[in-house]
């Protein structure tokens, strides 16, 4: 019985996530779909590594670090510019944006230095 | 009604909402002050000019007010004024050693970071990365590049570089002698910065100024002690104040300086781990605590990630960045604060009802997998070696562990814990100002004022560790003692001035009651005295309603302000007390950077009856070496003068200060505590030609050789199990006197100490240990006196060639007991050359 309300419970759960979710607006939402492709390349990276061995360890790592580091880019960036946060009211998207390319861009330079 | 509100509490300009504040203060003063007298007007000007300096960045919010604006920009300059004030002295302090000895480099380290420097300004930067070094570590040698933190030397060499391209032709010794000033002005400045993020410039000034005459840190920077130290100290509290900066405004912008300045505190010291572990167990903190927020989020995720790429850039560091356990807790924080993050998001998004439903499924999962998870982590930490963690780290967390483990780590008498007579010496009365600090920064509890408390905490222990790092504890507790004494000196001169107007002119009072409201409102808000210098946010909203019942409800106001306010004598008697405590602060620290810390330790002074002598014999030594003897020559000492030597001599050593190889040392150590003739061949075996003691038994110089020997014979021991403590003590007492083992009379470090010693005064009496040495007369077989300097301070000798047929045994044991069989008289008989 426990287990069958706990079922229903989870779906009704995800249904209301889902509702929920649907009202964020576009942009938050392909940012989000930014993330998970970030993070899902990652993934692959450290499958393969598990798959094939993490010999050059600085390629492996840049590579799953850049991933990572850019979905983190993209929470900050959502962060500040979800409307619903009150916090960064102040704050315009385009100096969010801007700082966001000023980060990425600085990530990237290492992640080049570091490949090797 | 304080609680940090995440709504209200968020403020990018968090100096607006105070500078609006004060600048309502400061505008009903004005209008107050055309009623007074003049004189009073004047000093109420300039009490209010200091003020507005205090707040530097105030924004003329009201535009309506001339006066105000003027007065802010008038603050903003005095504050740079003081600033600038405050970087000179930071500077002047530290240049004693110039004045008192001459320019030169002090101790040891910094002579080998002074040859790196001069490698790198005249080579260039791909030949520096690919350096290896010979000279070093016969017959090792040492790849400088991949084993030295290059901040300091960058550093140094793009100033030079930058100086040149000037056409100012300045040294690079030069250049390496006042790098440490100049940073330590920097290190001041931000202070200033960091402190006025946690509670207001006031603070941010008094801590500055703190910390530019701070003894634990002159004892580091002076001109000459051109170590890691002397810019890390600086990197470290830019970088923290980058963290606050971020977590205060919530900027990707900052964050991404943030991480360029950990990047150059990795390049600059192996100190950075404090603050990989620091900022972690401050989010952690924060978590904990409730406080979790977006900025919170945008300040740390992004330094992980980045900063730990940069760090990976470092060849030092290299894998270590990920591989080692030092920063694994920033790891772990980084998955916690993901999924807290993601637990706030749904808890936004969600009803209270659903969001419950959604806990009870997340935690029975969740746990599940965070079992999974540890359970991975701790097998990959159990599998790798030392459990991940360097034999320094583990020191820290077990203050026993070097002591039992590692004697190399526990010789060195920075690494020793801390006695309390030294904690007054290097913080002097910022001790007793600390706990006041951490008072004052719980009322409120802000962010960053968390920070800074976890700061000092953290500090305290780890300056309980190992007395160097009392260095670290240094900025925390002028940060600290800042924010104490100036919320101090906010309450008492507040409550002088709500007094001096009802004693001067009771018809003024209603004036006097507007002026001071805008500050007793906030007040009385807070049951605390110390509003307007925090960062508390107020919102713009509730500032305005703040203002408008000003004028209403005097007689009410009054009354609270009466008992917010201390006594007009009590207030007079503190401030004249803080100010002696301050001004002894002040004596002493310019006593500990004139007397204690200037000494450059290659020059020695001692004052005297007929007045000052000066001991030049190290210098004296390695010039002699660098003039009489071949290049090639390699030059056996205790590690303490490898640095010194390749430096100064430009000879091979053995072993240097860099201590890597424990066997190596440990085989000088062996040499140095063997009989003559077992000593002389392992230095054979290491193609040695010169064998170098410092001996200060003439001039009563303590941190000689024989007062270092115990060591070498720990260190030696410990890999040469022959070699014995307890060989070298009588009745566990160390003794070079007629009541010493036959051991020590006999062995390397004693003869080479002590040979001819006895023709110095005719008793042979050793001014350091204060008593006459037990052996005289004797003469050395396998060594002969080259040089001895001066004062004796410095004694070389030279191996005597092997013979040509080897008479007697063969057998070459290392057996102590042979060596005490042959005894010294028949030794001296046969000279075996």
């Amino acid at each position: 019985m426990a287990r069958s309300s706990s079922s229903k419970d989870a779906q009704d759960l995800f249904r209301a996530l889902w509702s929920a979710y649907a009202a964020t607006p576009t942009n938050l939402k392909i940012i989000d779909l930014y993330v998970i492709y970030a993070l899902f390349t990652a993934l692959i990276q450290v499958v393969y590594m598990a798959l094939v061995g993490s010999f050059p360890f600085n390629s492996f790592l840049s590579g799953v670090l850049s991933c990572v580091g850019t979905a983190v880019l993209a929470v900050c960036l959502r962060i500040q510019v979800n409307k619903e946060n009150k916090e960064f009211k102040d704050l315009a998207p385009e100096r969010a944006f801007a700082d966001f390319v000023l980060c990425n861009l600085v990530l990237h330079l290492v992640i080049m230095n570091f490949l090797g | 009604m304080r609680k940090a509100d995440p709504i209200l509490s968020f403020d990018p300009e968090a100096n607006t909402t105070q500078s609006s504040l004060f600048s309502l203060g400061s505008r009903n003063d004005f209008h107050f002050h055309r009623y007074k007298p003049l004189c009073e007007t004047a000093t109420r000007k300039r009490t209010h000019s200091l003020r507005s300096s205090i707040w530097p960045s105030m924004a003329a919010s009201d535009a309506h007010n001339g006066a105000s604006s003027i007065r802010n920009a008038f603050g903003n300059v005095l504050a740079f004024f003081i600033l600038l004030l405050i970087g000179i002295l930071a500077f002047s302090i530290r240049l004693f050693s110039v004045i008192k000895y001459e320019s030169v480099i002090h101790e040891f380290d910094p002579y080998f970071n002074y040859r790196v420097t001069q490698f790198l300004t005249k080579n260039g930067i791909y030949d520096f990365w690919n350096w290896f070094d010979d000279r070093t570590w016969y017959p090792l040698g040492r790849v400088i590049g991949g084993t030295v933190y290059p901040g300091l030397t960058l550093t140094a060499g793009t100033l030079w570089w930058i100086l040149n391209s000037l056409n100012i032709p300045l040294s690079v010794e030069t250049v390496c002698v006042f790098t440490a000033p100049i940073f330590s002005a920097f290190a001041s400045w931000a202070t200033y910065l960091l402190t006025k993020e946690v509670k207001g410039a006031g603070a941010g000034l008094t801590a500055a100024v703190l910390l530019a005459m701070v003894p634990s840190y002159i004892s580091r920077s002076v001109a000459g002690s051109y170590d890691n130290e002397a810019v890390a100290i600086f990197a470290l509290i830019f970088t923290f104040y980058l963290y606050i900066k971020t977590l205060n405004t919530g900027s990707l912008f900052y964050a991404t300086l943030n991480s360029i300045a950990y990047f150059y505190m990795v390049c600059s010291w192996g100190g950075y781990t404090f603050i990989i572990n620091l900022i972690p167990m401050h989010v952690l903190l924060c978590i904990i605590t409730g406080r979790y927020s977006s900025r919170l989020y945008i300040a740390y995720a992004p330094l992980v990630i980045l900063g730990t790429l940069l760090a990976s850039l470092v060849p030092v560091v290299g894998f270590n960045a990920v591989m080692t356990s030092e920063h694994f807790a920033s790891f772990l924080v980084f998955v916690v604060i993901h999924v807290v993050a993601l637990v706030y998001y749904i808890k936004g998004i969600l009803s209270p009802k659903m969001f419950k439903v959604a806990v009870t499924l997340v935690v029975s999962v969740g746990l599940a997998v965070c079992c999974a998870m540890v359970a991975v982590l701790v097998a990959l930490v159990a599998s790798s070696p030392t459990k991940g963690w360097s034999g320094r780290s583990l020191s820290l967390l077990d203050p026993t562990y070097a002591s039992k483990y590692i004697p190399i780590i526990a010789s060195v008498s920075e690494h020793q814990p801390p006695t309390w007579p030294s904690y007054f010496m290097d913080i002097n009365v910022l001790a007793f100002l600390v706990p006041a600090g951490i008072i004052a920064c719980f009322s409120p509890l802000s962010d960053a004022s968390s920070f800074v408390v976890l700061y000092i905490v953290t500090s305290v222990y780890f300056s309980g560790v190992m007395v160097r790092l009392m260095l670290v504890l240094a900025p925390a507790a002028c940060i600290l003692s800042g924010i104490a004494l100036s919320q101090a000196f906010d309450v008492f001169t507040r409550s002088i001035k709500l007094q001096l107007p009802s004693l001067s002119a009771s018809s003024h009072i209603d004036a006097a009651e507007a002026s001071s409201e805008s500050v007793v409102s906030s007040d009385s808000s807070k049951t605390d005295k110390s509003e307007d210098t925090s960062k508390e946010r107020v919102s713009k909203k509730s500032k305005k309603k703040e203002k408008e019942p000003v004028e209403k409800p005097l007689s009410k106001s009054q009354i609270k302000r009466r008992l917010l306010v201390l006594p007009l004598e009590t207030s007079i008697i503190a401030i004249i007390l803080l100010v002696l405590l301050a001004a002894f602060y002040v004596v002493h620290s310019v006593w500990a950077a004139a007397e204690a810390y200037s000494a450059p330790s290659i020059v020695l002074t001692s004052h005297s009856h007929d007045g000052l002598h000066v001991f030049d014999d190290f210098r004296e030594a390695y010039a002699w070496l660098s003039h009489n003897t071949e290049i090639d020559d390699k030059v056996a000492s205790w590690w303490d003068y490898g640095y010194q030597t390749t430096a100064m001599a430009n000879r091979t050593v053995i072993v240097d200060n860099n201590t890597w190889n424990n066997t190596h040392i440990a085989t000088v150590g062996t040499a140095m505590s063997s009989p003559e003739k077992a000593a002389w061949e392992i230095f054979h075996s290491l193609d040695v030609k010169y064998v170098l003691v410092v001996f200060g038994g003439l001039v009563g110089y303590p941190s000689d050789d024989i007062n270092k020997f115990l060591w070498m014979v720990r260190i030696g021991g410990g890999v040469f199990p022959h070699i014995k403590e307890p060989d070298y003590l009588r009745d566990g007492q160390y003794r070079i006197d007629s009541m010493a083992t036959p051991t020590m009379l006999n062995c390397l470090m004693y003869k080479l100490s002590y040979y001819r010693f006895v023709e110095t005064d005719g008793k042979a009496f050793d001014r350091v240990r204060r008593t006459e040495i037990g052996k005289k007369y004797f003469k050395l077989t396998h060594f002969e006196e080259v040089f001895t300097t001066h004062h004796w301070m410095v004694r070389i000798y030279k191996l005597k060639p092997p013979k040509n047929r080897i008479r007697g045994k063969v057998k070459k044991s290392k057996s102590k007991a042979s060596s005490k069989t042959t005894s010294k008289r028949k030794g001296l008989k046969r000279n075996p050359f």
